[in-house]
């Protein structure tokens, strides 16, 4: 559940596990073997054209019975469909059950794991006290309490705003963690020397060091957030998307089903895009930051 | 005392504390969803080993295996496609970027539509999910290949298949096996959803179950080796990684 | 055995490009020790890639044994400046050599003595299981030098190989590369900055100008073999020639108040 830059990706890098704990360096690597100069049609014309024939291959598959329709509708049938729901407010109101459980939980995600990542982070041995338990914790798949919500908050909004904020603490606070550590020791070594203040130290030396950590952590976590809510709605019928989607396909609603899929990948996508721009502003500026000397 | 030695011993004794404390705190617990952890321990004995190993853990396991793998097979030899020209991967950016983003649990129905209610469902989507991340790694890796490396290969006529094996698989491993351990977890994640939803039997449906009919402590059992698996696989999958990686960890030490 | 015929490397075009490569020709015969030097920023690494193929150029061409180079060709072997990067950290120096061995088919008695040659030849015997990470840059320079020799190629291109260590180790390098020579009796065209790096090793001296890049001149070095660090470089014909290209690389610096 990683962000990307185009198919070159900095998704995942190694030694780090799940998410490298720096935020992506930035620069592409330069297209090897291209003619400076020469004139090229547009950049966006090859991914284009490429998904239209893709569609385009799909939809006279379906068409012909080669792909059986009952499985798969064509693209004009479902694109069509998910037109209509543009129109209905039921629609509107799954998503926004959708975007609330997600919102909220996130929301407490941060309230939480930052602080959180920001004390332990910043206190040497309460670091290393809790680091076995953390790590341990880490890799328990939140799916995994899903049953257990449902015992306490039966199967309303409260279950998936528990389950999102469960799972969305954890990318948040390995990065906070990373953030706070991550800091420049000769920089905070020469505030320190400085004897500025408490307040000082945070706000000049700590906060535009770990900014950019807190902006990557933050884009995992709305991915494993909306996952998590989602996974609610489809398990425990909590009110959303996810319901509506497993409803169609129980109704044997199948052209509104593929739109409703294609709605959840559509906010997936837009949620991605719009925080992978977030983190590489923030990068952008922690870079500079840190080009200019260093301490204050 | 020294700090090394300090951070050393809290490392150790913090966690077998709240582990003891918790046993102790919950010890005269009646709370009916927080059983003592004594008696969650004893549960879990006594489901586990062996009783249900083989009902619901092989069945899980395997289809979480063979999930996996399918997936990292089709990722890594996608990637590698992909990876060779850029105007491939450029073509097909916009539909990876989309399928990728769609959250994962929302394509079960999709699965339960295609593959019905079986083991063939769950490898599919699990497959389907884990594909994302090895892939785009699987791209990353190859693309970011040292081009004096890739000069030298050209240099001595190195190609086609002896160039795939000994030069850029090796060197986009490292990439790849980021890749890998992401969707290690992803595939645990799905593995536990798709048995929510549609399972018969599996862990994931055994804590459903547990949590339906009320027996709690078997609840509870079910999600500490839910947890216990999460953590092994880890624990594995770094160890074998570990040993692969070795050369990449000295090199990159070296050059420091 | 290797000519360069009218070469020309242009980047970009219309207003914007730059002629890194002007018209240039010259040749090495069997047997030689040529070294390329020239100014700094002359395209010299350009000229290599040309010539290894690596590169294609704008005009003009490259021969081997009279046939054109359209692609690295197979009698050719090339060493690079960032020899760090030219090994594969996963494999052994052993792993390394052999490599470029397996296309040639060799049989396995024949791969392990050729091996075996090449890296007693450089000094390194006893290191045929270690790691590149393991050994300094002086050692894995000559690694990718062994490997080169192993592949036992008509002739040898070296992009200013021992630019990256230190000066110590450049000269025991040079005289690794003096040694292999006469072992091998190999064809060397040798990229470097260092003028006396370049008077030292060859037997032609071919002098580039700077952009766009041609041949200003051709020097023949007719010093005594086998060359010696401190003798060869007390010769008074030594300072002679190390003069004359340097006047030619950089004649302002001689202009500019020096004694000519």
């Amino acid at each position: 559940m990683t962000g990307v830059h185009g198919l070159r990706a900095a998704a995942v890098q190694p030694e780090s596990g799940v998410a490298d704990p720096r935020p992506p360096a930035g620069a592409p690597a330069p297209e090897r073997g291209q003619e400076p100069g020469r004139r090229r049609a547009p950049g966006w014309l090859l991914p284009l054209g490429t998904l239209l024939g893709v569609l385009a291959v799909f939809e006279l598959a379906s068409r012909t019975d080669v792909l059986p329709r009952r499985y798969f509708p064509p693209p004009t049938a479902f694109f069509g469909r998910l037109a209509e729901e543009l129109g209905t407010s039921s629609f509107w109101a799954d998503v926004a059950d959708t975007m609330q459980g997600w919102a909220v939980g996130l929301g407490l995600a941060i309230a939480i794991a930052v602080p959180l990542g920001a004390v332990i982070g910043s206190v040497w041995w309460l670091f290393r006290a809790t680091r076995l338990i953390v790590e341990f914790l880490r890799p328990v798949p939140s799916v995994a309490l899903v049953p257990l919500a449902v015992l306490l908050y039966g199967t309303g909004m409260e279950t998936k705003v528990f389950l999102v904020a469960f799972a969305s603490v954890w990318p948040l606070l390995m990065q906070t963690l990373y953030g706070v550590r991550d800091i420049d020791p000769v920089a905070r070594d020469t505030a320190r020397s400085f004897r500025i203040r408490r307040v000082d130290m945070w706000t000049r030396v700590m906060l535009p060091s770990v900014v950019p950590y807190l902006v990557t952590g933050l884009r995992i976590s709305s991915s494993v957030a909306l996952v998590l809510a989602v996974t609610a709605e489809l398990v425990v019928g909590a009110p959303g998307i996810g319901q509506a989607i497993a409803t169609a396909e129980a109704g044997g609603n199948v052209e509104l089903m593929y739109a409703l899929i294609v709605v959840t990948g559509l906010i997936g996508w837009g949620l991605n895009t719009v925080l992978r721009r977030l983190e590489r502003r923030a990068l952008h500026w922690h870079a500079s930051q840190r080009a200019v000397g260093g301490a204050l | 005392m020294n700090r090394r030695r300090v951070g050393l011993a809290l490392e150790i004794a913090c966690p077998l504390l709240v582990l003891a404390g918790l046993a102790v705190w919950s010890s005269g617990s009646q709370s009916f969803y927080w059983p003592p952890v004594t008696e969650i321990l004893a549960t879990f004995r006594d489901t586990w080993l062996f009783e249900r190993f083989g009902t619901d853990v092989v069945p899980s396991l395997y289809r979480l295996g063979a999930g996996y793998l399918l997936a990292c097979v089709v990722a890594i030899a996608a990637g590698i496609v992909l990876g060779s020209s850029a105007r491939v991967s450029r073509a097909v950016e916009p539909i990876v970027e989309f399928l990728r983003a769609i959250p994962p649990p929302a394509l079960i129905p999709f699965g339960l539509l295609i593959f019905g209610v079986g083991d063939g469902m769950k490898i599919a989507i699990i497959a389907f999910v884990c594909v994302w991340p090895v892939l785009l790694n699987t791209v990353d890796g190859i693309r970011s290949l040292d081009p004096t490396l890739l000069d030298t290969t050209r240099a001595y006529g190195i190609g086609g298949f002896e160039r795939l094996r000994s030069v850029v698989l090796p060197g986009a491993s490292p990439q790849i096996f980021a890749g890998m351990r992401t969707s290690l977890s992803l595939a645990l994640i799905m593995m536990v959803v798709s048995e929510l939803v549609a399972s018969t039997n599996g862990i994931g449906y055994f804590v459903l179950q547990s949590q339906r009919t009320f027996a709690i402590p078997e609840m509870w059992a079910g999600i500490v080796l839910l947890g216990l698996l999460g953590y092994l696989l880890n624990v594995v999958f770094v160890v074998i990684e570990n040993r692969v990686l070795a050369w990449h960890r000295h090199a990159r030490a070296a050059a420091e | 055995m290797l000519d360069v015929i009218g070469l020309q490397k242009t980047y970009g075009e219309g207003s914007r490009a730059t002629v890194a490569i002007g018209d240039l020709s010259f040749r090495v015969d069997k047997g030689e020790f040529v070294s390329i030097v020239g100014p700094s920023g002359c395209g010299k690494t350009t000229l290599l890639k040309c010539m290894s193929g690596l590169l294609a150029g704008t005009a003009g061409e490259v021969r081997l044994h009279g046939l054109p180079i359209t692609g690295p060709p197979e009698q050719m072997a090339l060493v690079f400046q960032d020899y760090s990067r030219s090994l594969m950290p996963w494999m052994t120096v052993r792993g390394n050599m052999a490599l470029p061995l397996k296309r040639r088919r060799l049989s396995k008695t024949e791969m392990r003595d050729r091996i075996a040659e090449a890296v007693d030849s450089v000094g390194l015997t006893g290191f045929l299981d270690h790691y590149p990470w393991q050994l300094s840059g002086g050692m894995q320079q000559r690694v990718a030098i062994a490997r080169a020799l192993a592949y036992q190629p008509d002739i040898l291109l070296m992009d200013e190989p021992f630019a990256s260590v230190d000066a110590q180790t450049r000269a025991d390098l040079e005289d690794v590369m003096l040694a292999v020579r006469d072992r091998y009796g190999i064809t060397v065209l040798f990229v470097t900055h260092d003028i006396d790096e370049s008077v030292y090793l060859a037997d032609r001296v071919v002098v580039l100008t700077n952009r766009p890049t041609t041949v200003h001149e051709v020097v023949e070095v007719d010093l005594p073999r086998p060359r010696h660090q401190v003798t060869t470089k007390e010769l008074p014909q030594f300072a002679h020639l190390r003069g004359h290209i340097y006047r030619a690389i950089r004649p302002d610096a001689v202009a500019a108040g020096g004694t000519p």
